[in-house]
């Protein structure tokens, strides 16, 4: 790789890609331009007005949240045979976002994909916070909700373990262990950037407050040797967890004996749209974000091309799921499996699934022309037309396969009421709000990183290569 | 507040020297206030003696003082109140009053275990004979009494759910005049001074109207009153009457009789539109036992053949089914009684009508002296004569069929009745109107205008008794609060005349009085009670010397020996002569380009006296599964021709008068015909009955009581939600392929191949776990269903639903799907829209013994027990609602919310103390009754035995009359359900998922006569 002296490593190899840093930056350059967002930057009003929308509607869904405790889960739409409606679809929907940051931060990090440098700092912030939206849903969802604790294995008076064959149980254990070591991964990269923050800051209150995040960090030899290990660990621990918790999340359904849950195809189907919608998610608020702070030297054209390269890969995994899933309800001969595609294609929520396979699979196929994969506008409106897609995937794997499942006598309707709408937009204003704040108080891309992918980086490493 | 208390001293006062206090005037209090003034008014409140006192009444003298039916907002906000106050006795010192144990133990009674009492039920004047769980002196559980041949166990959804009424917080609780409340002396001296004016002209301006009456102590009273009394008038009126049942007779025997029928030695059953499997028919329980009993393949089989127009379950049950408007039955049955070669009219048939009286004929002719005609109630009085003729023609009478004098006490014409009563009011003859019961300013012909004729002030005196301050009470100005047949005494005649006491179980909550005691007071006897007359009355007739033990044990046994109506040979002229006369009597040709339109009674309402009884609204109709509403019912092909689909408004327009109502669309239902059931639209009925469905009594005139041609159906564009608890009920998908939920074949398909049920089964090792050896414990509970016995009657669900303590939810939930029962009955229709095959298939829990539930509960709520039960700990429940969405039967139930109703104190006193009030957030589901299954089994403990087989039953297989259901120990080999489950029509509901159901169904088998080609035919 650096074999050449003379010239920075990436440019003349892959001409035509878009770099991912914009030439003329050097290591002050970048430390100013990122942390000027958090510490110079003055708030704008526009920043304010959005921040108050998001925090209403995060406001709304701590109302939602009241009135469920207070009624029960009846102000919802579930019913039987529906018992699972909009908390877990939405479980489902957030988790899946949640799994871009992982991906991106460990997998390509051991992967060594450099490119991720500056969009992992964001994509990890985003994670966790679509990891804290879906954690709420599990809770909420139960009948009752004080005793959700009960699905943890404590010691107790009762003497009483969870019941470990329920999926449920792996589920509390899987995104438990996703949340937290996301969570870690997230800080411990941010320690180096947090130590630049500490040294830009001006005001000596703000110093103190990164200065204590920081954990005294110094940039001295040692700290980077010790913060690489570190980072690699987590990187590795990180990588299984990507894949793991969607699978867990499946067996929800796949171990059920529900026809359209029961199937084994799940487990890699869901992983993938997972990453689908996590990418999506990190086109549709990467796009705007660069535009609005001018990020464009930083986030190029190359991140978000690559990003939809990404999303055309996992959503091609993700119709080759939905032709199999089709296919077995023809081939397996079970008639309770080829009504379940009878139904979805014709039965009353049939618009539903013709729009899931449209926004999923026929309009992210325009990925494949470089002309949208490298128009902003077009990118940003495929991703959010696969964040729906993906919703949508959810609500036709849960609610149209219960809806209509083995007794004729026993089928029934669903129809989401306000409260379930108000939980859902409540949780997206949540998570926006997160995101507001983010961007304002911390630095948004890694730092440190970013500087890795200067050319400066590269030469003294060279040098030392040609030595 | 704890000022107050000091402020108003400590325990010590004496409260009966205060002013009483009771919940009329705290709501009174309450409702005058609102907002913060409110609560600090309530602490007040608190602090006063009175106030204390009320709350330490054990019963607030109930909700017991609420005069009017309030709205449901101010219901909401004294139960808000109550609430409240709840939680301030709780910091409120109590007083010092001394609890005292039972000293002397009453004789038998031991605390926990209930006793029962035999006493009847009744509707219509036929007496259903019961037995009442009583805990404590306080009726929870009302079942058939299994010694009385009108029950011998069985019951009816009314009589089971009337358990509720006695404990309906809406029901009047004191005797008013125009709104205030009076005293039970005050009316008696209010009373006096009238009747004895009206003694000097022999009671003249006395008119009593009642509803059907059997009772032989009222009917005696009465009759001993207008002796005294002879111009006085006993006027009877009910809107589900028998006029025509009575009529028929008359033109048959030239008097009226009661027709009773031995359908356990009946091969041939031929039903003209009669709905005699469904409560509401006179001996209808009895019936479904000796049908279904009948029903055996592997025995002598019955053939049921249904002619009917509104589809009933009856019908869904037959054999052969044969569709058509209410009209022309009469037409089928005269050709029947020509094939019988009986002289009738010319009467015009279409082919394939021809072709089903003529095969049935044959059959009937095969089957001389054990077949037998049945005819429905609401059809014409021709009908009924012609069945008489032909049940006679046939050698059925003394075989089959038996003619009694009549059970009615007074078998007058009900409309005629209420005709001349109407009549007299208006030429000013009443003075004094005694409306004993009923509803006739609701339910009265509409031509009659009741309730103007009843608002006439000519009438000085206007007395009403009545349960509850209903549509009458209203024009009337005393209003009499009757007491619960379980909280009085009386007498009642079952179908076959034998005679019940009625007797009380609990002294009436609200001070009631009975009928007999309003009569009582007419006649000038005050101060007796209801005991008094019941057994004065049986003492005169009581010709043996011991009259004590016959008391006794008329009590204890649930009737009186030998009073059953003994079989008499009522001779038929018209039999003898040919019914040319009668053929001849036809009523005309009908308009052929209008709809006809026919009321029914409605199968969970009745007439509309059930309106505000939740478990009978919210209980499923058997063939619509609609609750709390009444649709216009149409058949599918006129729908399509109208282009109407479920939910649309119509708008009936029926001799000038017009009643909207939304369209259900029947398979089944005859083409050109529109029915519509009575009972809904109630204005006065209480919380639950007000303004469910629509009325269409405005509708029903003396003329056309059941069906008439002639009404006129416009769409309104408006549409409307019907409340069923099951959507789709075809067993093919619409995909087009069928699913094998009710395994069914013909008597011939099954003699050859007798395990075609077992398709779906499974091989016992498929599952990774190695099976659960259950050799060695004791029991090993086991449940098996006969769908061809069942009935789809509904007893199973009243009966679960009163055994379980389970919540009724209202139309709202119910429309979402919310419904709470744990056994539910499907029906399925398979075939042509316009006669399909009909199916009844109740679903308890399945009691998987590979249970789906069981493996994805995460706390482990729902777990097997080691006799092979699938336990729900409600405790353990965290409401994941996964255990439902992995039930392949949905049998499961969630308290979405709190549905159960945690305070009126009158429910309280109803409930089973032997089962958990499930609150919020829990699922809930069929238990095979487990608190019955451990009561059994510490009684066999306690006597080193096991439980014997047929001794323990559950609530649904007690209460079922065809004896559809059987529950017991499979590790038994001689167990009755190890015995079904054997048969080769044994079958696992969808066997092939490997859940290996502890519920196992026998198939059904038909038995369709080999002539006819076609089982169904449309008309």
């Amino acid at each position: 790789m650096a074999t050449n002296t003379q010239i920075p490593v990436e440019v003349p190899i892959e001409d035509q890609r878009a770099p991912v840093i914009e030439p003329g930056h050097t290591f002050s350059t970048i430390g100013e331009k990122v942390s000027n967002i958090v510490m110079k930057r003055p708030v704008s009003l526009g920043w304010v007005f959005g921040f108050l929308v998001m925090f209403s509607l995060t406001n709304m869904l701590l109302m939602a949240m009241g009135y469920l405790f207070l009624k029960g889960t009846g102000i919802w739409g579930i019913t039987i045979p529906i018992g699972w409606g909009f908390a877990i679809i939405n479980f489902v929907w957030w988790i899946g976002i949640g799994h871009a940051g992982t991906l991106i931060s460990a997998i390509l990090a051991l992967l060594r994909q450099s490119w991720r440098n500056s969009i992992n700092r964001f994509a990890e912030a985003m994670t966790l916070f679509a990891v804290a939206c879906a954690g709420i849903f599990p809770l909420i969802h139960t009948g009752r909700p004080w005793l959700a604790y009960w699905m943890f294995p404590y010691p107790n008076s009762m003497n009483y373990w969870p019941q470990f064959r329920s999926p449920l149980i792996w589920d509390v254990f899987a995104v438990s262990t996703y949340g937290t070591i996301s969570l870690v991964f997230w800080f411990v990269g941010l320690i180096p950037d947090l130590a630049t923050m500490r040294d830009r800051a001006e005001k000596p209150a703000i110093r103190r407050i990164f200065g204590m995040l920081a954990m005294g960090w110094r940039g001295s030899a040692r700290h980077w040797h010790r913060y690489e290990t570190a980072y690699l660990l987590l990187a590795g621990l990180a990588t299984p967890l990507v894949l793991s918790v969607h699978t867990v999340v499946s067996f929800d359904f796949a171990v059920s004996i529900v026809p359209g849950w029961h199937t084994t195809i799940f487990p890699p189907y869901f992983v993938a749209g997972a990453i689908y919608s996590g990418f999506a998610m990190v086109l549709c608020l990467a796009i705007p974000i660069r535009a609005v702070y001018s990020m464009e030297d930083f986030i190029t054209m190359r991140h978000l091309e690559n990003s939809g390269k990404v999303m055309l890969a996992t959503g091609l995994i993700v119709a080759y799921g939905y032709g199999i899933e089709a296919f077995m309800g023809w081939y397996s001969g079970n008639t309770f499996d080829s009504f379940l595609l009878w139904n979805r294609l014709h039965g009353p929520y049939a618009p539903w699934y013709w729009s899931l396979l449209a926004s999923n699979i026929f309009i992210p196929q325009l990925l494949w022309l470089k002309k949208f994969r490298t128009s902003t506008f077009w990118l940003w409106v495929i991703s959010l037309i696969v964040l729906v897609g993906m919703w949508l995937e959810r609500f036709i794997i849960i609610v149209v396969s219960l809806h209509r499942d083995f007794l004729n006598s026993a089928w029934g309707m669903y129809y989401p009421t306000k409260w379930d709408w108000m939980t859902y937009i409540g949780t997206i204003g949540m998570f926006l709000t997160l995101m507001w704040l983010f961007v304002r108080v911390l630095p948004m891309v890694s730092i440190a990183e970013l500087r890795t992918l200067l050319p400066e980086a590269h030469v003294h490493e060279a040098e030392e290569v040609h030595k | 507040m704890d000022e107050n208390n000091k402020l108003q001293g400590g325990p010590d006062v004496c409260p009966g020297k205060r002013k009483q206090l009771d919940l009329q005037t705290v709501k009174e209090q309450i409702e005058e206030t609102t907002g913060p003034e409110y609560w600090r008014s309530l602490e007040e409140l608190a602090g006063s003696d009175e106030f204390r006192e009320m709350m330490h009444r054990e019963f607030p003298k109930g909700a017991s003082e609420w005069l009017d039916a309030f709205s449901r907002r101010g219901f909401l906000k004294t139960m808000g109140a109550s609430l409240a106050l709840a939680g301030l006795t709780g910091c409120t010192k109590l007083p010092l009053t001394e609890i005292v144990p039972y000293v002397k133990q009453p004789e038998n009674l031991i605390p926990g275990k209930p006793m029962y009492y035999a006493t009847a039920f009744t509707l219509g004047g036929y007496a259903s004979p019961i037995l009442v769980e009583s805990h404590m002196f306080r009726p929870t559980k009302i079942e058939g009494n299994p010694d009385h041949p009108a029950s011998l166990g069985g019951t009816d959804v009314y009589a089971q759910a009337s358990l509720l009424d006695l404990y309906d917080p809406d029901r009047a609780q004191n005797i008013t005049y125009m709104g205030d409340v009076r005293s039970w002396t005050a009316f008696t001296e209010a009373v006096r001074g009238p009747m004895a004016a009206q003694k000097g002209i022999a009671g003249g301006g006395v008119r009593i109207l009642t509803q059907t009456v059997s009772s032989p102590t009222l009917a005696g009273q009465i009759r001993d009153y207008l002796k005294a009394n002879p111009q006085a008038k006993w006027h009877v009126y009910e809107p589900i009457n028998r006029d025509n049942v009575n009529e028929g007779a008359k033109m048959a025997f030239g008097e009226v009789v009661e027709t009773r029928y031995d359908l356990s030695k009946a091969d041939v059953i031929v039903s003209l539109d009669a709905d005699f499997l469904y409560a509401g028919f006179p001996g209808n329980t009895r019936y479904i036992r000796d049908f279904a009993a009948k029903r055996n393949p592997d025995a002598e089989m019955n053939r049921l053949y249904v002619v009917e127009s509104t589809p009933s379950s009856t019908g869904m049950k037959a054999d052969h089914r044969l569709s058509m408007i209410a009209w022309d039955i009469e037409k089928v049955a005269k050709s029947l009684a020509a094939a019988l070669s009986i002289k009738v009219g010319d009467i015009g048939l279409r082919p394939e009508e021809f072709n089903f009286v003529g095969a049935v004929a044959a059959d009937l002719v095969k089957h001389r002296g054990s077949s037998v005609l049945v005819a429905g109630d609401h059809q014409s009085p021709v009908v009924h004569a012609l069945v008489h003729v032909m049940n006679d023609a046939l050698g059925n009478v003394d075989k089959t069929v038996f003619y009694t004098d009549p059970v009615d006490a007074n078998p007058v014409n009900r409309n005629q009745s209420l005709h001349e009563l109407v009549e007299d009011i208006r030429g000013g003859k009443v003075d004094l109107l005694l409306i004993l019961g009923g509803n006739p300013v609701y339910d009265a012909p509409a031509e009659l205008e009741f309730a103007s004729a009843l608002k006439s002030n000519a009438i000085a005196l206007k007395v009403y008794l009545g349960t509850h301050s209903n549509e009458t009470a209203e024009l009337c100005q005393w209003h009499v609060n009757e007491a619960h047949y379980l909280e009085a005494w009386s007498d009642a005649r079952a179908y076959d005349g034998t005679v019940s006491i009625v007797q009380p179980l609990i002294d009436p909550l609200y001070g009631g009085k009975s009928v007999h005691e309003i009569i009582a007071i007419l006649s000038g006897q005050t101060g007796v009670s209801g005991h008094d007359l019941v057994q004065g009355y049986w003492q005169k007739q009581h010709m043996g010397a011991d009259f004590e033990s016959f008391w006794r044990k008329a009590l204890h046994d649930g009737w009186i020996a030998d009073t059953a109506l003994a079989p008499k040979r009522a001779k038929s002229e018209l039999a003898r002569l040919g019914l040319s006369e009668v053929g001849m009597l036809g009523t005309g040709v009908r308009p052929r380009d209008l709809f006809e339109l026919n009321f029914r009674r409605d199968p969970s309402i009745y007439d509309g006296r059930f309106a505000n009884n939740g478990w009978l609204q919210e209980l499923p109709k058997p063939l619509t599964k609609l609750t709390w509403d009444n649709p216009v019912m149409i058949g599918p092909a006129m729908a399509s021709r109208m282009k109407l689909n479920f939910k649309d408004v119509v708008e009936l327009e029926f001799q000038g008068k017009k009643v909207k109502g939304p369209i259900w669309i029947q398979a089944g239902h005859p083409d050109n015909m529109v029915t519509v059931f009575l009972g809904y639209g109630r204005t006065r009925s209480g919380r639950a009955g007000t303004g469910a469905g629509h009325n269409v009594y405005p509708l029903r005139t003396s003329q056309a009581p059941w069906f008439a041609s002639g009404v006129k159906l416009t769409p309104t564009g408006e549409t409307y939600n019907l409340a069923s608890t099951q959507g789709y009920q075809a067993m093919e998908t619409p995909d087009g392929s069928e699913r094998p939920l009710v395994m069914e074949r013909d008597l011939e398909e099954y003699k050859k191949d007798p395990n075609f049920a077992k398709e779906g089964e499974t091989p016992k090792e498929l599952s990774l776990y190695p099976p659960v050896d259950y050799s060695k414990e004791t029991y090993n509970w086991g449940m098996a269903i006969d769908l061809n016995a069942c009935v789809g009657c509904n007893n199973c669900i009243v009966a679960c639903q009163s055994e379980n303590n389970i919540a009724v939810v209202g139309q709202e939930q119910t429309l979402k799907g919310r419904h709470m029962h744990w056994i539910r009955v499907d029906a399925y229709y398979q075939g042509p829209r316009e006669n399909p095959k009909g199916h009844f298939q109740p679903v308890p829990c399945m009691q998987c013994e590979n249970a789906p539930c069981e493996l994805v509960c995460p706390v482990g709520a729902t777990t097997h027990s080691s006799e092979g039960l699938n336990d729900m700990v409600y405790n353990r429940c965290i409401g994941t609602r996964y255990c439902s969405n992995n039930c392949p039967y949905k049998v499961r139930r969630f308290n979405f919310l709190l549905f159960q109703d945690w305070e009126t104190p009158q429910y309280k006193m109803m409930r089973n103390p032997d089962v958990t009030i499930r609150s919020r957030g829990v699922m809930e589901k069929c238990t095979y009754c487990v608190q019955r299954i451990n009561e059994s089994k510490i009684d066999a403990e306690r006597n080193d035995t096991v439980i014997e087989d047929g001794k323990l039953q559950t609530a649904c297989q007690q209460s079922c009359p065809a004896n559809a259901i059987v529950f017991g120990n499979i590790n038994d080999p001689n167990s009755a359900v190890n015995k079904w489950k054997a048969q080769a029509r044994n079958y696992s509901l969808l066997g092939e998922l490997n859940t290996r159901p502890r519920t196992t169904y026998l198939a059904e088998v038909r038995n369709p006569n080999p002539e006819l080609k076609t089982a169904r035919s449309a008309g």
